[in-house]
């Protein structure tokens, strides 16, 4: 049994136009000690799914169906009650913008120890030495002068540090971290990611990484799933996927990276993109929701959603056309 | 589950597709309605609002043609009736008939909430379009405005109520004068936040002249604000109207409005309270019609200051 | 931080000295003949001239605004044209009833208005905030004066929970004095209620969005803490202002509602004011309200400084 098992994920909004279907049917796992990585374009609904698993959707408009299991036990049936003990603490997460993911009026140290002493019964004193020993962790320097700050005192790759702190300091099983480099410059980048390889090799949490930039997803994960429009459409180990992509959207994807030491002149080495847009998801999408924008689409693709089959080992991929090399068992 | 669909040439025969399980939609499905009736069901508070509206503009019109006998009329024999079928809203303590009272007073409330709206609105605007481009002129009126605005709204009409004789046209008068500031502080706000937009920047590099700027970028963009504050306007000149006129400092009493009926029956609220009732409920009334179109307009052309409200 | 402290202070001076100008100008903005319109349809055109005399309309503005703004500066604010009383020892005598209504109203208002737009913020779209928003918009749109002949007739004369009217002073006890306020304060604190309500609503609504809440969500949080914490504390600068902005209509309704309720304050002397139309002490009573309501906002712009630490001159 892997520590985290999501299946059938399903997270609609209902709006006045129409119901918004942003996850539809996602199934995945994660163990302790690994990385999954999912990628995809803005709006596929890679974030969606990371909220859906603290059950952080707002609901209503929301709804979320489907299982999300912690160590077989279904989060979808947790009481509110029940749910507060978990995020944090047995699932905690760091998001995208370090900078509006801090509260601007509460000191660092408030925000540290709220979460310290609100899963681990800890008094004032203990809750700030947790907090001091967190952002040693992290390499913050002097952090008895920043417990006393407010975000805007720090830099951006700092106030990154402390959510890393924040979401770290009651010991989590699971770390969700929402593009968590995506606003920092490129040197911080590669420190923060440092810094998570190093405190998961430490703690031994699992990580399930949302990106979408693959030079991240190459860097740190293990396995990768790749979303579009609100669906899995692929799954594989990170290096399976780079060097052998089976499907057209992950391949399009790939493509559409610059690589190092590419020359700039040659139209072989020219980036592809993929045309089209992604489709509404407000509509119900017969057959499989790549269709409009695959360059090998046939009728049945427009007529019969594609299952995900396993179609090497331990790589999934969800398209009529791509190429078997294993039977599935 | 496997099918096997019809193939395109270029697949074998020995291919078979898997389709994905079916996963069902877990909310009820959303039914979008078009047409008035959609409206309706959409904005039912600003549909109320127009009907409202609607009803008292009628009132106020043709007023005549509603059974209604001379507003002015005393009949001493006949005070304070209660209301009857002789008399629906019973008669006040001069012995006239407040329900013709009544319906002709909504005639002074909408002129003077429709005027001051439309003049504090165009004043302001212009108010606010010279503060906003002649650097020069901005902070002198701009601490004018603020001087203004610290004189609460109320006071300052009491004051120049005080000053001049009393009637609708210096009522009008006064309240437009405490509402411009509001307006050319709106008007300034757009104004400067839209010579900062790049569009406008382009248009200045490119010789557009001012007037020109101002035609195209400016007004487009002032007008949603400037008519969501104008109605919000209207129906509070219509309280602040008819508190104005409750307290003797607003329309002459001889020409009925609601304020003033009221102001009528205040000596009697406590035996005969049904002649502050009636007025009461038609200002109301008219005032949240006002409102709730307010709100509405205010949603559908500015959802960003929708939020901010 | 001194500094700015001093500076803020000191930049009320020019707008209290706007102000003045502005209610002295009065006189001379209003249209027609202010002295005929005071002397009244009745008068002489003997006493028309000593009424002109008396305001000082025969002298040229500046003479006559140098002389009554040095006066100002002296604490006089002129004299009664009904009572022969000077204006300052009139108000003085009424003041007490006055502030006592608003200090009651101001502090009901707020108690009641913040959990209020929190609430509704916090379960938007619910039956709870559409309830809440209808009654921000009632409060909007009926006069304070036909909620103040509601409530006394509802709670007075009907049930006879509340004295009708009149008001008792302080010294004579707090619950006499109190009795006496409860009603008034909340007819006069509807509409306040109705604004700061929605204005908490709205900044709620703004910073639940935002992502420091979700993170706050994340961690674990209660929905309270979360809600009177780390939301409020953010959504505390623009529902502070709105309460400063608020006091206007406070003061406008403060007349009003001592009308309705027979309390005998600033409201009620304005109203006898009106009808004698002794123009000089109206003067006075406007400049006083609108300094009292300067100095509020000037408390109001230096509390940002303890509620927002990014606030710092």
């Amino acid at each position: 049994m892997a520590l985290l098992e999501v299946e059938n994920l399903q997270t609609h909004f209902r709006t006045p136009s129409g119901i918004n279907r942003a996850v539809d049917g996602v199934s995945f796992s994660v163990n302790a000690g690994e990385t999954l990585a999912i990628v995809g374009e803005s709006g596929c609904g890679k974030s969606v799914t990371a909220m859906s698993i603290l059950r952080l959707i707002p609901e209503p408009p929301g709804k979320i169906a489907g299982s999300i299991r912690l160590n077989g036990r279904d989060l979808l049936n947790a009481s509110a009650r029940e749910m507060r003990a978990i995020r944090g603490n047995d699932i905690s997460m760091i998001f995208q913008e370090p900078m509006t993911s801090l509260n601007p009026v509460l000191t660092i140290g408030r925000q540290l120890t709220e979460t310290i002493r609100q899963h681990a019964r800890l008094g004032a004193k203990a809750a700030t030495d947790r907090a001091m020993e967190m952002l040693q962790l992290v390499g913050i320097p002097e952090p008895g002068r920043r417990l006393a700050e407010y975000r805007h005192q720090l830099s951006g790759g700092m106030r990154q540090r402390i959510m890393i702190a924040i979401a770290l300091a009651c010991d989590p099983k699971v770390l969700i971290a929402d593009e968590p480099t995506t606003a920092l410059d490129v040197t911080i980048q590669a420190q923060i990611l440092d810094l998570m390889r190093d405190l998961k090799a430490r703690t031994g949490a699992a990580v399930v990484l949302i990106t979408h930039d693959l030079g991240v997803v190459a860097e740190v994960a293990e396995r990768v799933m790749v979303m579009y429009a609100g669906r899995k459409v692929e799954e594989a180990g990170v290096g399976d996927l780079f060097r052998s992509a089976r499907h057209p959207y992950t391949k399009g994807l790939l493509g559409a990276v610059p690589k190092l030491g590419a020359s700039l002149a040659g139209a072989d080495t020219r980036l592809v993109e993929i045309p089209g847009l992604v489709p509404s998801l407000k509509n119900r999408i017969a057959g499989c929701v790549f269709a409009d924008r695959c360059a090998s689409v046939t009728n049945v693709c427009r007529s019969v959603a594609p299952a995900l089959e396993l179609k090497a080992a331990g790589h999934l991929v969800a398209c009529h056309h791509a190429r078997r090399e294993v039977a599935a068992a | 589950m496997t099918i096997t669909a019809s193939l395109p040439a270029a697949i074998t025969a020995r291919d078979h597709y898997a389709a994905a399980p079916d996963l069902p939609d877990i909310h009820l499905p959303v039914r979008v309605r078009g047409g008035v009736a959609g409206f309706v069901f959409r904005q039912p508070t600003v549909a109320l609002g127009l009907f409202i509206l609607a009803i008292m503009l009628v009132l106020a019109v043709f007023a005549p043609w509603f059974g209604t006998l001379d507003p002015t009329a005393l009949a001493p024999a006949k005070r304070t009736r209660p209301p009857s079928m002789d008399f629906w809203f019973g008669t006040d303590a001069f012995g006239r008939d407040v329900y013709s009272r009544v319906i002709y007073g909504a005639r002074v409330s909408l002129v003077v909430g429709f005027a001051v709206a439309f003049f504090a609105s165009a004043i302001g605007l212009l108010i606010g379009l010279v503060s906003g481009y002649v650097r020069a002129f901005d902070s002198t009126i701009m601490r004018a405005m603020d001087g203004l605005m610290s004189i609460p709204p109320i006071l300052l009409a009491v004051a120049l109520m005080a000053l001049t004789r009393a009637s609708v046209q210096n009522v009008i008068l006064a309240i437009t004068i405490a509402e411009i500031p509001r307006v050319s502080r709106l008007v300034r706000g757009v104004v400067l936040s839209l010579r900062e937009q790049p569009y406008v920047d382009a248009a200045i590099a490119a010789g557009t002249t001012t007037p020109m700027i101002i035609k195209r970028h400016i007004l487009p963009n002032t007008l949603a604000p400037l008519t969501v504050q104008a109605t919000y306007i209207c129906g509070s000149a219509m309280i602040v109207e008819s508190i104005l006129s409750f307290i003797g400092a607003g329309t002459p009493p001889m020409i009925p409005s609601w304020g003033n009926i009221m102001a009528d029956g205040r000596a009697l609220w406590q035996v005969k309270p049904y002649i502050i009732f009636f007025p009461a409920v038609f200002l109301s009334l008219t005032v949240l019609a006002v409102n709730l179109l307010g709100d509405g307009l205010r949603d559908a052309l500015d959802p960003r200051m929708a939020k901010r409200l | 931080m001194f500094g700015f402290l001093l500076r803020r202070v000191l930049s009320t001076i020019p707008v209290m000295a706007i102000v003045a100008l502005f209610v002295f100008s009065l006189l001379y903005i209003a249209p027609g003949d202010p002295a005929a319109v005071i002397a009244g349809d009745q008068a002489s055109p003997a006493d028309v001239e000593r009424i002109r005399e008396s305001l000082g309309l025969d002298r040229p503005f500046v003479v006559r605004f140098g002389e009554w703004g040095w006066q100002l500066l002296h604490g006089n604010l002129g004299t009664s044209m009904f009572t022969g009383l000077p204006v300052v020892e009139l108000i003085r005598q009424r003041l007490e009833p006055t502030l006592s209504l608003m200090a009651v109203t101001l502090v009901f208002a707020i108690v009641a208005a913040v959990p209020m737009g929190v609430l509704a913020a916090w379960k938007v779209g619910s039956w709870l905030d559409r309830l809440l928003m209808a009654f921000c918009v009632f409060g909007f749109s009926i006069p304070v004066f036909v909620v103040g002949y509601l409530l006394a007739y509802v709670f007075a004369l009907e049930l006879d929970w509340l004295p009708v009217q009149g008001y008792t002073p302080i010294a004579k006890g707090l619950w006499p004095w109190l009795e006496n306020l409860i009603l008034p304060a909340i007819a006069l604190g509807f509409v306040y209620i109705a604004l700061i309500a929605r204005i908490t609503r709205a900044t709620m609504l703004e910073v639940l969005s935002q992502d420091y809440v979700r993170t706050a969500r994340a961690k674990g949080l209660g929905e309270s803490t979360i809600l009177f914490l780390h939301a409020l504390k953010n959504a505390a600068v623009p529902i502070v202002t709105v309460i400063g902005i608020g006091v206007a209509l406070l003061i406008g309704g403060a007349v009003v509602t001592e009308s309705v309720f027979a309390i005998p304050g600033l409201g009620r002397l304005t109203i006898d004011a009106i009808v004698r139309r002794d123009y000089p002490l109206i003067q006075g009573i406007v400049l006083m309200f609108s300094f009292v309501y300067v100095l509020v906002n000037l408390v109001i712009d230096l509390s940002y400084m303890a509620l927002d630490p990014r606030i710092r001159y």
